[in-house]
């Protein structure tokens, strides 16, 4: 048994992994609030999401640095982005405060609670001497969690079963369109296109030396756009922007 | 550093999560910061974990992040389903159960 107030003190290594990890995560998370874009937002909260696991990694939970990554980072961040790109990368937050002064009133309520839980939590526990997790995982932390998972925390984990069935089944619920007119065979859909102006197919778009954007109209022999050559849903974008696309 | 200085990063996450659940107006953002005071939670856990010396608080924090994922699944099915019918993700814009 060694000295506890050996193992109070952290690793030099540890150290230097806290205070590299910790100060990211921490910038990181205040650029989550603060970006502007919600794209933005979602690449900080990955920069946070690998910091904790490497924080995870340094304090014993190897399978938590791991699952960390490929849970957080990997699935629910994708997740986040493949939303974002569905709604509208554009959906920028509205300026408007429909609340006089709530901006002003979160920030001081935050500092405030900051202090307050931050202050508290170190006079608590900064004279805890940490016991170490040695003891508790002589085979290694991934044998030690499995041991517990599948005997103390069974009928948890079995319920976590039925969680994750739920969930995908309500995001399939949730997702689902019901179609609300019949779909148009192929005949229909030819007839139609000979009954408008153009039954040949619409023109691509322009490709040239410096734009070769699905944004750019293609140009017809006397310099004019050619109508038709960008899709209706692009059609928004102003010419000479950063390719920036506007859903409609 | 003992391994308090963990508890307190901790703390600090947890209440820019919150600042940003209340400062913020776009749904997701809102989301993402939720997830933020979870990341933070789960932080706390495994501190707590390794200053008893027990297991059961990476378990927990394993429990955490099964139920954040599934959470984030159905939620921004939800915000799908929401953007589908009224064009925004903003938390103003649903406010129909208000009145």
């Amino acid at each position: 048994m060694t000295d506890p107030m050996l193992l109070a003190e952290v690793s030099t290594g540890e150290a230097v992994a806290f205070w590299v990890l910790g100060p990211l995560a921490a910038v990181a998370a205040v650029m989550v609030v603060l970006a502007r874009k919600a794209v933005h937002s979602a690449l900080f909260l990955a920069a946070v999401m690998l910091s904790l696991a490497g924080l995870y990694a340094a304090q014993d939970a190897p399978f938590l640095a791991a699952a960390q990554v490929i849970v957080y980072t990997g699935a629910v961040l994708m997740l986040f982005l493949f939303v974002l790109m569905l709604v509208g990368v554009d959906s920028s937050d509205s300026l408007v405060e429909t609340l006089r002064g709530q901006r002003v009133a979160a920030v001081l309520l935050g500092l405030g609670f900051a202090v307050l839980v931050m202050g508290a939590v170190y006079r608590a526990t900064s004279d805890l001497t940490g016991v170490g997790l040695a003891e508790a995982q002589p085979d290694g932390n991934v044998q030690a969690l499995a041991r517990l998972l599948f005997t103390k925390y069974v009928f948890a984990f079995e319920a976590t079963a039925a969680l994750l069935i739920t969930a995908s089944l309500g995001a399939m619920v949730l997702a689902h369109k019901e179609r609300t007119s019949e779909k148009m065979t192929q005949r229909q859909l030819a007839k139609k296109r000979f009954r408008e102006s153009h039954p040949h197919p619409l023109p691509g778009p322009g490709v040239y030396a410096g734009h070769h954007s699905n944004a750019t109209p293609a140009l017809l022999p006397d310099g004019s756009e050619a109508p038709g050559s960008v899709s209706p849903s692009l059609e928004r974008t102003p010419p000479g922007s950063d390719g920036t696309v506007v859903q409609s | 550093m003992t391994e308090s200085y963990y508890l307190v990063l901790a703390a600090f996450l947890f209440t820019i999560g919150g600042v940003g659940v209340l400062v913020r107006r776009n749904a997701i953002i809102v989301f993402m910061c939720v997830e933020l005071m979870l990341n933070a939670c789960n932080l706390t856990l495994v501190t707590f974990s390794r200053i008893h010396g027990t297991l059961d608080g990476q378990v927990m924090a394993f429990f955490v992040m099964v139920v954040a994922a599934s959470e984030v699944v159905v939620g921004l099915a939800i915000l799908m389903a929401i953007f589908r019918t009224r064009r925004s993700a903003s938390v103003d814009d649903v406010n129909l159960l208000k009145y």
